[in-house]
């Protein structure tokens, strides 16, 4: 079974992000970057797909020549292939990537046979749009379910869980398909020692993204108003009690 | 959000190991009314203490940081957050093999236990390394990881629970103000944060990477980079987690390759020193808020570890299917000569530095800054390695901290040499000789800057007139950084007449109605002599150690001038201009002032010694008015100090000698130096005057002499009677230390300064070897150490051949049951022991006993 992850190469989160003086960009100075968590996922999902099944994962990216150490890293958990799409300082919006991608992808399986399975991250843990697996897979023709939180492969077809508000949703897709991967649907490995150093000398292919950078522009960057919490130790022990009740009270939460 | 207080005594600024064991140290010496700060939560404000690996080698070379490193792990047991795992030092190579013959001569001279190891005994005790690849290894069982962070809450929370202290996270200081003082420095007066403004009299700096940025506040200098140390920690592996404990297994160093496998539980921690130097500034480390885990916790940049970790699977095979769960470009301090940075700070009064500490020595350390806040000296050991007033200007600036960490961060775990030579920032001053030196074939050694030739490469053929004294030295080791020419320059030199550039020295000049009264404090012995003598003298700690050890001379009534070595300039400085600002606020008012002036850089020197060195003056030493000047001894006397012209050159000439031939010390104006320097070359041609090396004047000329050296044989916890250094009498004038002084003087003394001689030099290999006064450790014929009563133990402070005596000298304090002349004991060197006897004990030289040669 071969299966595809597109990744996207997103500043890693953990810290206050801060933003340049002009609100055009992240500033990157103290940022490490990292794959989208959603997207860390998939590619767990597709090793292990991988590991059931034999074939090979491959792991794509759009994004400057850095987003090499995100293809590197998917190569360190169990990525065969890398795929680089490089693209230099202005952004693409979500339907030039997609389409850029579905083209590379197409290029990718007129030499190498298709993909039975694309995987994607749910969104992106930065920008979030939604909206880049969904195109992709309307480029393709292929069907398409988000929010997947569990695959099964059943002969020819792929077997895609995901919850809902009242239970859990099953798909029944017919292969090749495309899935969005949700947070959840696994406990992504680390990467061990030998990955890393194995992941080092893994070949990175370069594929000119076709299409030109644009669309939907960015106005600016804002970073939202600091909510300051303040914690109030009430107290200690059994002392404690008189002024957490004080406080219930004064929430309207005792009568 | 609580308000800090308007006023405290002292405020610390940072909560790592050093603050929160200096704030508790102070509490236990006393002090109360304290403030702590930290801008990041507690516990964890998120310095690097927060990440480091915590664990304890207690071996080191230096005495220093032995000290403070094994009290510091005792420490960490006082407060039962020490767990002992053992350690295995791991040689790929056999340079680190002799290596390990040398750290067990440490391990002896300071008690710690330790031994060598076969590769199989290192399998037995971790099975799962590659033994294969080891030559063996050095295990020391007493190695430690400890709780730094419950440590220091531990120690912070003394300090409160006595009331002593109040305690604010989250704070961050934004300003320390100073004020100005007439005829003195600024001192400081208030910390300003983000919570408020607290005046205070004392400000401690313990922000470890930070530290620059917060002295800078009030415009000092805390000389050190925040750089990179590279960690990761892998698991779980199922040999560590079925230990099911913290520690079962030693921690590795794997010593060739500069890393660490030291186990955590289910998982190991690798640490590296092997990749590029990754130096950053205060400034740029992110915030507490920017910071994805703490501002020391940076993204691991996987390239420059990757080497690391291929030899980490070479050594544990299981490292490499583990999983990578943290890993982390660590944040720690370095500074140009990988010691600490203690002490109060030069440039302002009251604000001190508690900083580049490491894990191991920090509780330690934070008592000796306690103890120095408080005593006006540390009473534990002499921090002189330490001293943040060791720096010279050009040594405080970013180009020169970056230049020196960037050449020793790979020798943290590297094999250093102790004559070892600095390859960066050199050239920085050069005497007015240079260039006759170089043309001399002179070898330069760096001393804080100065260019000091070594030995000359023009002296190679006097080898051959002195084939004895000048044999190779068979093992490379001994060899290192030495040369025979050294033995031939000081044969000639005993012979007939030798130069010597001394320009490395200090020269302060004092001057003023106050200035005979304020030396006087400051010194012990009595600077009252009249114009034109001279006075060695020590200058001691208030408990009684030595804190400064040189010669002054009378140039006028109110014109003193102190003449220290390159090595102590700057702590010598600190410690005069700092008592003279005191002497000059009480007596100033009363028009006793003295004033202070730097000339070092202003003046050059040569040394003229043998016996030509007479005659060789007597040519070209001339009074203003050409008239031949007397050079006799009955004209010029020993210790005299008189203006004269050489060669028309306007000089100061000094009768003493530290190589115990008869002769000056010639001064001169720096932009005289080369007419000088031909003037004396060409009068002692007729005499074959040659150019000597610093290798003749600091070693085998001194020794020969007994004559102690500052920062070896004299140091805070020795005082003169130990020594062998005080005079008959003492002044009647009040000096620092002076009560102590006289209680030495009333008592028997603990240890003799001695000077013993190797009876055999023969290692088992059957060549001769040649001890470098490393503190290598004397012992008795049972092998056993030799503490004195004092509990100090009896180690060689300096080693070094004599030629004219044909010996191998040793100097070393022993106690007086054995500081007896023919006693028989032993000396420690790589590992080996060597039969030594005892010359002289106390400072009568061993050669020329009565001085005769220095007075004909």
């Amino acid at each position: 079974m071969n299966v595809l992850v597109c990744v996207k190469r997103v500043p890693a989160p953990g810290a206050k992000i801060n933003i340049t003086a002009d609100g055009q960009a992240v500033d990157t100075a103290y940022l490490a970057f990292t794959t989208s968590p959603h997207e860390e996922c998939a590619v767990e999902a597709a090793v292990q797909l991988v590991e059931a099944h034999g074939g090979e994962a491959t792991v794509m990216t759009l994004g400057p020549t850095e987003a090499e150490e995100q293809l590197r890293y998917a190569a360190s958990v169990g990525a065969a292939k890398c795929v680089l799409l490089p693209i230099d300082g202005a952004d693409w919006d979500p339907q030039r990537t997609a389409q850029a991608l579905a083209t590379a992808i197409a290029g990718v399986e007129a030499a190498n046979g298709p993909f039975d399975l694309i995987l994607f991250g749910n969104e992106s843990a930065d920008s979030g749009n939604f909206q880049v697996g969904v195109r992709v897979a309307h480029a393709l023709g292929r069907p398409i379910v988000n929010g997947v939180k569990g695959i099964e492969v059943d002969g020819d077809a792929v077997r895609a869980r995901r919850e809902a508000d009242a239970g859990v949703e099953v798909y029944r897709l017919p292969l090749p398909a495309v899935l969005g991967i949700k947070e959840g649907i696994n406990l992504p490995r680390y990467p061990t020692m030998k990955g890393r150093l194995a992941a080092k000398k893994a070949e990175v292919a370069q594929v000119a993204p076709e299409g030109e950078p644009g669309g939907q522009q960015m106005v600016t960057l804002v970073q939202p108003p600091v909510t300051v919490t303040e914690t109030v130790i009430l107290g200690h022990g059994p002392d404690a009690a008189p002024a957490v009740v004080d406080l219930l009270e004064e929430l309207g939460l005792l009568k | 959000m609580s308000e800090v207080p308007s006023h405290a005594k002292v405020v610390v600024i940072g909560a790592g190991i050093v603050g929160n064991c200096l704030v508790g140290h102070l509490s236990r010496l006393g002090w109360t009314d304290m403030v702590l700060l930290d801008k990041g939560p507690l516990p964890n404000p998120g310095g690097s203490t927060g990440h480091a690996s915590n664990f304890i080698f207690p071996t080191d070379h230096n005495k220093e940081m032995a000290f403070l490193t094994v009290d510091s792990q005792n420490q960490y047991i006082g407060l039962g957050l020490n767990n002992t795992c053992g350690g295995i030092e791991v040689a790929r190579t056999p340079e680190r093999m002799h290596e390990f013959t040398r750290r067990m001569t440490s391990a002896k001279a300071w008690g710690i236990d330790a031994r060598l190891v076969t590769p199989a005994e290192i399998k037995e005790m971790v099975p799962f390394i590659n033994e294969e690849i080891l030559l063996g290894g050095y295990y020391t069982p007493s190695v430690s990881v400890v709780d730094s962070l419950a440590s220091g809450t531990s120690m912070r929370e003394e300090a409160v629970a006595k009331g002593a202290l109040q305690v604010f996270a989250n704070t961050e200081v934004l300003d320390i103000e100073t004020t100005p003082v007439p005829g003195g420095l600024p001192k400081v007066t208030a910390v300003v944060t983000n919570k408020g403004r607290i005046e205070c009299e004392y400000v401690a700096i313990a922000c470890g990477v930070w530290s620059p940025r917060i002295a800078e506040m009030a415009g000092a200098t805390i000389p050190l980079t925040p750089a990179v140390h590279q960690m990761a920690d892998v698991g779980p592996i199922d040999v560590l987690v079925e230990s099911n404990k913290e520690l079962a297994f030693p921690i590795i160093r794997d010593m060739d390759t500069f890393c660490y496998e030291r186990q955590s539980a289910g998982s190991m921690e690798v640490g590296s020193y092997a990749h590029r130097p990754i130096l950053m500034r205060p400034d740029d480390i992110p915030s507490n808020e920017a910071a994805a885990l703490t501002p020391t916790e940076l993204p691991l940049t996987y390239d420059d570890f990757e080497p690391q970790m291929e030899q980490a699977i070479e050594l544990m095979e299981m490292l490499g299917d583990a999983e990578i769960k943290y890993a982390i470009n660590g944040l720690l301090s370095l500074t140009p000569d990988a010691n600490p940075v203690l002490g109060e700070c030069v440039e302002v009064r009251n604000l001190w530095s508690a900083a580049a500490v490491w894990i191991k020595e920090g509780p330690g350390i934070a008592q000796l800054v306690a103890e120095w806040m408080t005593y006006g000296y540390p009473h534990m050991c002499d921090p002189h390695g330490s001293d943040i007033s060791r720096f010279y200007p050009h040594e405080k600036t970013e180009w020169h901290i970056n230049a020196r960490c960037n050449e020793h961060f790979n020798k943290t775990y590297g094999i250093v040499h102790p004559r070892e030579q600095w390859a960066s920032q050199r050239g920085m001053r050069r005497s007015p000789f240079y260039a006759r030196e170089e043309a001399l074939g002179a070898v330069f050694f760096d001393a804080r800057g100065w260019e000091r030739p070594q030995w000359y490469e023009s002296n190679a053929g006097l080898m051959e007139k002195y084939p004895e004294a000048c044999q190779p030295r068979q093992h490379e080791w001994d060899a290192r950084w030495w040369s025979p020419i050294t033995n031939a320059e000081h044969l000639a030199m005993r012979e007939s007449v030798g130069m010597v550039d001394l320009t490395a020295f200090n020269e302060f000049d004092f001057e003023g109605p106050g200035a005979c009264d304020f030396l006087n404090w400051v010194c012990v012995n009595n600077v009252d002599v009249a114009v034109g003598r001279s006075v060695y003298t020590p200058l001691l700690t208030p408990q009684g150690g030595f804190r400064g050890d040189l010669t002054i001379q009378r140039l006028g009534t109110d014109h003193f001038r102190v003449i220290t070595g390159a090595f102590d300039g700057g702590r010598d400085h600190y410690w005069f201009t700092k008592h003279m600002e005191q002497f000059n606020a009480h007596h100033g008012p009363q028009g006793k002032w003295v004033t202070f002036n730097d000339m070092s850089g202003a003046m050059c020197t040569i040394g003229v010694w043998g016996p030509n060195a007479a005659a060789t003056m007597a040519k070209i030493a001339t009074d203003h008015t050409t008239a031949a000047y007397d050079v006799s001894q009955e004209g010029f006397p020993y210790g005299a100090v008189r203006d004269v012209l050489i060669g028309g050159v306007p000089c100061t000439m000094f009768r003493i000698s530290y190589v115990g031939d008869n002769g000056w010390e010639i001064y001169t104006r720096m932009e005289h130096g080369l007419k000088l320097w031909d003037a004396i070359a060409a009068a002692g041609q007729e005499f074959g005057i040659i150019p000597v090396g610093i290798g003749v004047y600091a070693l085998t000329g001194r020794i020969e002499k007994g004559y102690r050296l500052m920062g070896s044989e004299l140091e805070s916890e020795y005082n003169p009677v130990e020594a062998g250094l005080a005079r008959p009498k003492v002044k009647s004038a009040d000096f620092i230390g002076k009560e102590a002084y006289l209680s030495a003087r009333a008592e028997s003394p603990a240890a003799v300064m001695c000077t013993l001689s190797m009876d055999s030099q023969r290692c088992a290999e059957g060549y001769d070897r040649f001890p470098m006064g490393g503190n290598e450790p004397i012992l008795t014929l049972g092998g056993e150490r030799i503490l004195d009563s004092k509990g100090r133990v009896s180690r060689v402070t300096t080693a070094g051949a004599a030629p004219s005596l044909g010996k191998y000298l040793l100097l070393a304090y022993l106690p007086p049951e054995h500081a007896v002349v023919g006693t028989k004991l032993q000396m420690m060197y790589m590992n080996e022991l060597y039969p030594v006897t005892v010359e002289v004990a106390g400072s009568t030289p061993l050669f020329d006993p009565t001085d005769a040669r220095m007075k004909s």
